[in-house]
């Protein structure tokens, strides 16, 4: 009974946005005001279409993050498993790029979607086999990664073969229809993600587990079955976030996605999905990932911030986010 | 007499003269360890340290059969320290060559090694006790940022706007940027706006995406690294924008040193502050237990312009940086 209408009122408020689930969006919205009063050049169409489009990795890895914090988990790992995928899918694509040409590059997305679909399944696996803290393991994974992709590039940069660059950068640098394609990549994968996790017995299974484990495990939900699939869906959006990554710069180096986990639970949390479980938001997670990235823009746009204190506003302007989305309720 | 006891000398590590000690070959029975201890590879530059030194080892010890070189990297400066001790307590070590985490941590652990009759050769970053080091080899820092900017004044014409892209707040970035700062002073060069990238690639492109929604008209980016400097060039490249007439880095990445070579445009320079500095330190310890060239002292390796010319100088194909 608890389960039913717990996912039944989160059900309804998404079909009818009401201020429940404004909050994230309002305080974007203000966001958007005050930058474009601050400079008006901030509205400019090639500035609107370089943030959203930065803005891609964060939303697509936060929105599986969201599917993990819901069942009531947390990933530290993704900023790491990011990195590690990333040069798994470049060090195979150079390795068989002389043999298929440019085959190499579908080839090499089928591998890093799989690749971040294990590394989250083994994430998932150890935190329900061994009944470790998702906190604690996640800390250990992340460590892991981070030194593979260390090891991999002798701590230099792995970069993408000279023949597969200029044909891979259109997946980050060019335009469906106007739209940047890591903006469709990331409308697509948040669709998908509110499908499953509002309209499937599955992404209702998630919120239940999140809202009371006990209680889930009484109406015959397997915990661990649930907890271990939202790791898993946390890294196959890791590898789809690493298909967008790689063609904007063409390289792996043990400083790529370094603090992303930081972003990514920022992210969820602004958008309105809390930090304990029991519900997800997908397209607050949209919403807060736009805003980090907004945030970042009008610290370089606005004048008035010295260099010295960016982060120390940036900060500021999280909580007061934070703030308007807890008061709009 | 006196050869005992320039061979004692040199096997303790202790010259209180000042002048290079011997170890003839009629000596060189006696081995000689020199221990190298850098932060582990986790960033471009710290693993052209990693390669640098190994290489080194290599080649002092296929040089000199009775020099040992031992490596040993470590992730943390607390680390650095145990590794230190482990590296005295086990053996006898002749030479400890330190590329140092931080200057403060590492003070107190190096002077124990000290005591013991270490010769010791401080690399890059400085101990706060400067009475510790035997020999002490450098970059410059500050010769990074004012030989970009001399080259800056010379191509722009002395006139232009420009932006900057600045690493962590450390002492490293504020002497580059002064550097430059005091280089340029004088000229009609404006520095428009200066932004942290943390020396990371993809915060230097968002940083020069940034500029280029903000500045109409750009005429050249220096970035005080070259990872970030990636990052600058992919975002100019996004833009098709064609006023940017210069984007400048600094240490010596590879890739760069290559662009160099190739007669690119936008980076026809190079300026280093090259990682194989461990080397030439290495090299000049393995001089104080080989002939009797004097090393003591404080040496600072320049940070001149690298052209097409001279860019085979500073190029290393195999290293990872």
């Amino acid at each position: 009974m608890t389960i039913m209408t717990a996912a039944g009122a989160g059900g309804r408020a998404r079909l009818v946005p009401n201020l429940t689930t404004a909050g994230p969006f309002l305080a974007l919205f203000i966001l958007v005001c005050l930058g474009y009063l601050m400079n008006h050049d901030f509205l400019a169409m090639s500035n609107v279409l370089n943030v959203v489009t930065r803005s891609a990795f964060t939303a697509i890895i936060a929105v599986g993050a969201t599917f993990v914090i819901s069942t009531g988990g947390l990933d530290l790992s993704v900023g790491s498993m990011a990195a590690f995928v990333t040069g798994i899918m470049i060090l195979f694509m150079n390795m068989i790029a002389g043999d298929i040409g440019l085959w190499a590059i579908p080839a090499g997305m089928a591998v890093v979607v799989v690749a971040g679909s294990l590394c989250g399944l083994l994430n998932g696996a150890i935190v329900t086999l061994g009944r470790i803290e998702p906190f604690i393991v996640t800390l250990g994974t992340m460590g892991i990664f981070r030194a593979l992709i260390t090891y991999m590039a002798n701590g230099g940069t792995i970069p993408i073969d000279a023949s597969l660059r200029e044909a891979y950068r259109p997946i980050y640098f060019g335009a469906i229809a106007g739209i940047p394609v890591p903006i469709v990549v990331s409308a697509a994968v948040a669709i998908l993600a509110s499908f499953v996790l509002y309209k499937t017995k599955f992404g209702r299974r998630c919120s239940a587990v999140g809202a009371n484990e006990d209680v889930a495990r009484y109406s015959g939900i397997s915990v661990p079955a649930i907890r271990t699939a939202a790791f898993a869906i946390q890294g196959l959006c890791v590898g789809i976030a690493a298909i967008c990554y790689v063609p904007r710069l063409g390289a792996a180096t043990p400083t790529t996605g370094s603090l992303w986990e930081l972003q990514v639970i920022t992210a969820v949390v602004i958008g309105g999905t809390p930090l304990r479980g029991g519900t997800g938001r997908i397209w607050g997670t949209i919403a807060g990932a736009i805003i980090l990235e907004v945030i970042g823009n009008l610290m370089v746009l606005s004048d008035f911030v010295s260099e010295y204190l960016v982060a120390a506003v940036q900060g500021v302007i999280i909580i007061i986010a934070m703030l308007v989305q807890r008061l709009s309720k | 007499m006196k050869g005992s006891f320039w061979r004692k000398a040199a096997a303790f590590g202790v010259t209180a003269l000042g002048l290079a000690t011997v170890q003839s070959a009629a000596g060189a029975a006696e081995d000689t360890t020199i221990a190298v201890s850098i932060p582990a590879a986790d960033h471009g530059w710290t693993a052209g340290i990693v390669y640098h030194a190994q290489q080194a080892a290599k080649e002092i010890e296929a040089a000199f059969p009775h020099i040992k070189v031992i490596v040993k990297t470590s992730p943390s400066a607390s680390d650095q320290a145990s590794a230190l001790e482990d590296l005295v307590a086990s053996r006898k070590v002749d030479a400890l060559v330190i590329l140092p985490y931080s200057s403060e941590e590492l003070t107190s652990p190096v002077k124990e090694v000290k005591k013991k009759g270490t010769f010791i050769t401080v690399v890059d970053r400085g101990l706060t006790d400067p009475t510790i080091e035997d020999l002490y080899l450098a970059g410059d820092n500050i010769a990074v940022g004012r030989t970009t900017a001399d080259y800056m004044k010379q191509a722009l014409g002395g006139k232009g706007d420009i932006v900057v892209l600045r690493g962590i707040p450390t002492v490293i970035d504020d002497e580059r940027i002064k550097g430059f700062q005091d280089a340029l002073q004088g000229s009609n060069i404006k520095i428009l706006e200066m932004q942290y990238a943390h020396w990371n690639s993809d915060e230097g492109f968002k940083v020069m995406q940034d500029f280029l929604a903000k500045y109409n008209k750009i005429d050249a980016v220096w970035a005080n690294d070259d990872d970030m400097l990636l990052g600058v060039l992919e975002a100019v490249k996004q833009s098709g924008r064609k006023d940017i007439r210069l984007a400048l880095g600094g240490n010596g990445m590879k890739q760069m040193i290559e662009k160099v070579k190739a007669g690119d445009a936008l980076t026809p320079i190079e300026v280093p502050y090259p990682p194989s500095m461990i080397k030439t330190a290495i090299y000049m310890t393995a001089a104080q237990f080989n002939g009797q060239a004097p090393i003591r002292g404080k040496v600072k390796l320049d940070a001149p312009l690298i052209t097409k010319e001279n860019a085979d100088e500073y190029y290393f194909p195999e290293s990872p940086f």
